[in-house]
């Protein structure tokens, strides 16, 4: 099957239930039922589960761009976690629960979309635990638009842990949401400045315009190629790819961001422009589950093991998929 | 958008190149200094050049009955990224091999094939590049170097060019030049000569550079004869052939691999000195995530090359970022080893910083600025 065979329906899909306004609705309190109950038809979030356990048996690396499809729209629900996470569960030979799924990587760290999730796939270092979510284990920080929350669970189902644990995995899902936010504002920014017009033409004829969407175009496409080196995996990623990926996705995130609202002036700013719904998800991603410093310092230590090899030994194998 | 950015592999018979080059390459590259290694692309050395030919390391891309391989773009690449990653000295024919032997073989005459190719791909004749003047850098099309057509045939050429790499040591000059209209014709008028530098009334001045090296030139045309045939491709058709020739010029692993050297240097510094560290540690682990990442955008160009294609724009956007990434490796790594005042660290590495350091520079000048670069990108974002 090629990617536009299996991307479009779900691209469309997507459209149709994860649109600006819902997920602005979302965001505010409305809940995910009829997104949800439109994915869970479509049989994608078994894309991963192998055909033996009922699943579609898809690869990470086939679905990757379908994760960069959900960044792109800044879908409000956790997708792409319960994907992995049912894949995870059938391995382990465990039921899975029917709803959303969220992957806590650590005890501390704040769980993306855990407001809007049924479960939790929490890793605690020695094992994996199923925990059902309910408001009296989630709180959520308060901050504005965000569906993160802190969890506090008991009452769990104990699977086993992969060696590498659950990070690295929950990391290449956030690059390649990143890397799909990232395309998302390109478009944006571009057809923006290609609209806007001051000094009687458009701002994106202004060599000063054209200089930072260039730039914006490059740390895209660092972002994406980053995430692809990551979901480059039949599932779980090693921890150096994962390292790679979300250690220049993170990075490049915070430029994106930046010039998103450079190039959109004082309306990027405003609640009720589209702008603000991908930089506000660049920023939670390039948080979550490791920043480009936390990811950088792990690669640089296994790039210190490894004594034998020279940089350009060191990055071969990552840089071109298995 | 840029949706050619794909994760590439490298053909298993490409990679097979890499255990017998490295072979041949230690012998003569290891027990260099590594200020002398962090040179590379800038370290002229025929011996090696030869040795390179004569196994059959040149001419990847070029075919069989020129002296060729027959091999493509993947095969290049892994020969190139082989001798970047140690610091090998490839001056001498990186531009022949690179661009000069692609012009020929796309656009020469079958006499040009047949005289140029095979020596370049024995490592035997060395070409540079001659398009900047003293009025025209970024402005390319302003060139007034010109060449008029004489009776009897062939061609007078008077004019200048300047930040040529290597004219003093090369045997040929593809140079760009006017051969008809004015220098506001812009894109008109236009033409490729091959000019061989030892022709009566080429004068070639070497310039010192802020590293104490001097490996770019001025020369100087005064009424040079040339014959009919220096002329390759078409009378007129000079900009689109040098557009095609700066998508090889500025895709390649190079545009990555300039401070390598310096980098792996500085990494074994870490190692022995200070493993723990973990601001160390995490500057260590960015350079190295950027570099896989630039090396698979670097490699999906390739892929388009391979394909036949002239990505233009991809390789803009892959050399921008690629000499930014160069670039910050001796700031950074002069930050890191200041930050441990007390630290002896070996006047190699001093070395080599220092030469990074002055140098760097001119990784996003040579073959096009950053500015001009994202001017091509933003053109490919329909933005003009
Ligand atoms: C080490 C080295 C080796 C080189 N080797 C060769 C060689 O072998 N052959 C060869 O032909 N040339 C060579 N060059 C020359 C190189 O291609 C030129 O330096 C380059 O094209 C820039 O031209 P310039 O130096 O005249 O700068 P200028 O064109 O004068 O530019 C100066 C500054 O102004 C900016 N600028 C200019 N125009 C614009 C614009 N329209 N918009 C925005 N900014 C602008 C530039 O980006 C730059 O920052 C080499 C240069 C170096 C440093």
């Amino acid at each position: 099957m090629d990617d536009a065979e299996f991307l479009d329906p779900f691209a469309r899909l997507l459209d149709g239930v994860s649109s600006p306004a819902q997920v602005r609705a979302a965001q505010g309190g409305a809940g995910i039922s009829a997104l949800w109950s439109a994915i869970s038809e479509s049989g994608f979030l078994d894309a991963l589960v192998p055909e033996e356990a009922g699943g579609v048996g898809l690869t990470l690396r086939a679905v990757g761009s379908l994760v960069e499809g959900l960044g792109a729209r800044a879908t409000p629900a956790p997708v792409a976690e319960t994907m992995v996470a049912r894949a995870l569960l059938a391995e382990a030979g465990v039921a899975t629960p029917a709803g959303p799924i969220v992957l806590a990587t650590g005890s501390a760290s704040r769980v993306p979309l855990a407001m809007v999730a049924e479960h939790v796939l929490l890793d605690t270092g020695r094992a994996l635990l199923l925990c059902r979510l309910d408001e009296g284990n989630r709180r959520s920080a308060g901050v504005p638009g965000s569906l993160a929350a802190d969890l506090a669970v008991s009452g769990w189902q104990t699977i086993e842990r992969p060696a590498d644990g659950l990070r690295p995995i929950a990391a290449v899902l956030r690059a390649a949401q990143i890397a799909g936010a990232a395309s998302r504002l390109l478009d944006m920014t571009v057809a923006y400045a290609n609209e806007r017009s001051q000094f009687g033409k458009p701002i994106g004829k202004q060599q000063a315009i054209q200089q930072q969407l260039s730039v914006m175009a490059e740390k895209m496409v660092m972002a994406r190629m980053a995430a692809r080196i990551g979901t480059g995996y039949a599932l779980l990623p090693t921890p150096a790819a994962a390292a790679t990926a979300k250690s220049v996705a993170s990075a490049a995130a915070v430029d994106i961001a930046a010039i998103a609202h450079a190039v959109h002036g004082a309306i990027g700013i405003s609640e009720e422009h589209d702008l603000q719904l991908f930089t506000r998800s660049l920023h939670e991603w390039r948080a979550a589950d490791g920043s480009e410093s936390y990811w950088s310092a792990i690669l640089g230590r296994a790039r210190l093991a490894d004594e034998a090899s020279t940089s350009a030994d060191f990055i071969r194998t990552l840089s071109s998929p298995a | 958008m840029f949706d050619s950015f794909t994760l590439r592999a490298l053909p298993p018979e490409d990679e097979a190149l890499r255990e017998p080059l490295r072979a041949l390459i230690a012998e003569r590259v290891a027990a260099q200094p590594i200020d002398r290694r962090a040179r590379s692309w800038m370290g002229f050395d025929a011996d090696l050049s030869r040795a390179l030919g004569a196994a059959g390391y040149l001419g990847l891309t070029l075919p069989k009955r020129y002296g060729g391989q027959e091999r493509g773009a993947y095969a290049r690449f892994v020969v190139s990224e082989e001798l970047l990653s140690v610091g090998a000295p490839v001056a001498a024919h990186w531009i022949a091999d690179r661009q000069s032997a692609q012009l020929i073989l796309h656009f020469g005459t079958e006499a040009q094939r047949q005289d140029y190719l095979p020596r370049i791909c024995r490592g035997e004749i060395y070409f540079c590049i001659g398009m900047s003047e003293p009025g025209s850098g970024s402005d390319l099309a302003s060139v007034r170097t010109r060449a008029e057509p004489v009776e009897g045939g062939g061609w007078r050429l008077n004019g200048q060019k300047i930040w040529t790499t290597f004219a003093h040591h090369d045997d040929y000059m593809i140079a760009l030049v006017r051969t008809s209209g004015i220098s506001a014709d812009r894109h008109q008028g236009l033409s490729q000569l091959i000019i061989d530098l030892k022709t009566p009334g080429v004068t070639v001045r070497p310039i010192v550079d802020l590293t104490g090296d001097a490996h770019f030139t001025e020369v100087f045309f005064e009424d040079v004869h040339l014959p009919p045939d220096a002329l390759i491709g078409e009378e007129g058709a000079g900009w689109a052939q040098v557009t095609a020739e700066l998508a090889f010029e500025r895709s390649g692993p190079e545009r990555i691999y300039s401070s390598i050297v310096l980098l792996d240097a500085w990494i074994a510094h870490i190692r022995a000195h200070r493993p723990d560290d973990e601001a160390s540690l995490a500057l260590a682990g960015r350079l190295t995530a950027e570099l896989a990442v630039l090396r698979a955008m670097s490699l999906a160009v390739t892929a388009r090359l391979a394909e036949g294609e002239s990505p233009v724009i991809e390789a803009s956007l892959v050399k921008d970022i690629g000499t930014g990434f160069e670039q910050s490796i001796p700031a950074l790594i002069a930050d890191d080893l200041g930050r441990h005042p007390d630290q002896p660290v070996a006047p190699e590495l001093v070395r080599a910083l220092a030469f990074a350091t002055q140098i760097a520079p001119s990784y996003s000048l040579r073959g096009g600025t950053r500015e001009i670069l994202r001017g091509i990108i933003a053109r490919g974002l329909g933005l003009r």
